[in-house]
């Protein structure tokens, strides 16, 4: 079997074979590490566990060791339950379950990088909230998974998804994309839709930098995961309606690819631009580090 | 292709907060403790670029140093690693580095004991995953997608030969191989990239083969 290098691949490999992008990814899985299909469902069964796990964690209320973030999770399960979001119970539900998990990982609990750990609640985050309503069986739910990954596959092998490497379009960009393709597949979407839905959410979030105050994974970080879940919910639903990308998913991550080559070192991951070097960032840093910048 | 599994996209599980500079750093130094075939007593770390700038926030250090005890990256004493390497009496040192590296997530290990040192490079590509550059002033390109075996020998004619017979009988398949020397009858390094594990057994034929200095093995 070839591996698929791009989306138009994969979204021609579902197609051809009438079957979702999820067991395009999972046959290739099977194929590569040559293990059987209940190895291969197994071990992102444990993924989905620890998925689960630190959202259970975070809805119990965290805080990082330096007090940066933590509890936004539950602040926003309260105001749910009292009032009525404007954006809508499920979008703010995924929020705050991205934002959790993102909680969790700043206080170095442990979660599962996707595609890293800095956007580990995008995909989760939305999973969990679309869930809801869409009541997947535990298959589903796993094959989600699959989906996202077979999309992070390209990104990754065609572009970047690291911050240090491509900023944070790099990484909460991809993160989201993925979610978005995974959620347009579990509400029964077509393969060129879930890539629609992808492109459409990456298309948002290109030129966006990594700028992390004092270097932590803290500030912007947890907020930029609410941003990326609400993104991918909207583009899943875009694509769904109907909405295509004018510009193809593999030309988006090309310019993700070019964009990130073109940012300058201090807005890739290394605290020095951005958002931690405005006046309160550095204060931040000082405070956190007994140091000025 | 660089990544070839959906479990580097979606994964690894892991003690945050940032897969590059924590998961990623882990798995370097547990690399290098691999390559070094034991616990080394003593650590000097250079930090590169992005590493550099941010490794206290990230965790960088404690994850380095919790390679080098041995731990995988969702292994709960990973925050403690610093302390545990201090109770067991490693002396472990950090120097940020201003030198320019080809990747901003570059680390330079020189790790070692009374006896013997090892200085290894790695880069941490995204998403916890690692390639090994360079070790002992020997550049490579190890993917980590393999089970991995690293000959050091001497530059002789039928060194190659010795360690591929061997490999052969076992029916061992070779998926990548690179042969590196620093002169000509000098020290030389084999990287050999294989499909399947490698038992204890084979690499002590391996170690006996002729002109074989030392070996050491990486699990995928």
């Amino acid at each position: 079997m070839t591996m698929f290098r791009t989306i138009k691949e994969l979204v021609e490999m579902a197609e051809n074979e009438n079957i979702q992008i999820s067991e395009v990814m999972i046959r290739q899985e099977m194929d590569v590490k040559e293990k059987s299909r209940e190895e291969v469902f197994a071990d992102m069964e444990k993924n989905l566990e620890v998925m689960e796990k630190a959202i259970e964690d975070s809805l119990q209320g965290v805080e990082s060791v330096t007090g940066l973030t933590g509890g936004d999770a539950v602040r926003i399960q309260e105001y749910m339950k009292e009032k009525t979001p404007l954006s809508g119970n499920l979008l703010l539900d995924a929020v705050s379950k991205a934002m959790g998990t993102n909680e969790v990982n700043a206080a170095m609990g442990t979660i599962c990088a996707t595609p890293t750990a800095g956007s580990a609640g995008c995909v989760p985050g939305t999973l969990f909230a679309v869930k809801n309503q869409l009541n997947p069986t535990r298959e589903q739910m796993i094959r989600y998974l699959f989906t996202s990954g077979a999309f992070g596959f390209v990104v990754a092998n065609n572009s970047f998804i690291s911050g240090a490497a491509g900023g944070c379009q790099a990484e909460v960009g991809s993160a989201g994309a993925m979610a978005s393709a995974a959620i347009v597949e579990m509400a029964g979407g077509s393969p060129q839709q879930s890539a629609d839905a992808f492109a459409i959410t990456l298309k948002n979030m290109l030129g966006l930098v990594c700028d992390p105050v004092a270097g932590l994974v803290e500030v912007p970080c947890v907020k930029r995961n609410a941003a990326g879940s609400s993104l991918a919910i909207v583009s899943a639903d875009m694509a769904l309606a109907g909405v295509t990308s004018r510009i193809p998913a593999d030309e988006v991550i090309g310019a993700m690819y070019r964009i990130g080559k073109q940012m300058p070192s201090s807005l890739r991951e290394t605290g020095e631009g951005g958002l931690a070097d405005t006046p309160t960032g550095r204060l931040l840093k000082e405070k956190i580090f007994g140091m000025s910048v | 292709m660089k990544y070839n599994s959906v479990f580097d996209i979606i994964g690894p599980v892991m003690i945050g907060p940032s897969s590059s500079h924590t998961a990623g750093a882990a798995r370097i130094g547990k690399a290098a403790r691999n390559l070094f075939g034991k616990e080394p007593t003593w650590a000097r770390i250079h930090l590169y670029e992005s590493f550099a700038k941010t490794y206290k926030g990230h965790g960088t250090d404690f994850a380095l140093v919790g390679g080098l005890l041995g731990f995988e990256t969702d292994d709960p004493r990973m925050s403690k690693a610093l302390d545990i390497a201090k109770e067991k009496g490693m002396e472990v040192e950090f120097i940020e580095d201003n030198s320019a590296a080809n990747h901003p997530n570059t680390v330079r290990m020189l790790i070692g004991n009374e006896k013997e040192q090892q200085e290894l490079v790695g880069i941490s590509i995204g998403g916890g995953k690692v390639e090994i550059t360079e070790l002992n002033g020997f550049e490579l390109r190890l993917s980590g997608n393999h089970p991995a075996i690293l000959i050091m020998h001497n530059d002789r004619f039928g060194a190659i030969a010795s360690v591929t017979k061997i490999l052969a009988k076992h029916e061992i398949n070779i998926g990548h191989m690179e042969v590196n020397r620093k002169d000509v009858g000098k020290e030389a390094l084999m990287v050999i990239e294989v499909d399947q594990n490698v038992d204890d057994a084979i690499l002590k034929e391996l170690q006996s083969a002729d002109h074989i200095i030392q070996i050491a093995k990486i699990v995928s």
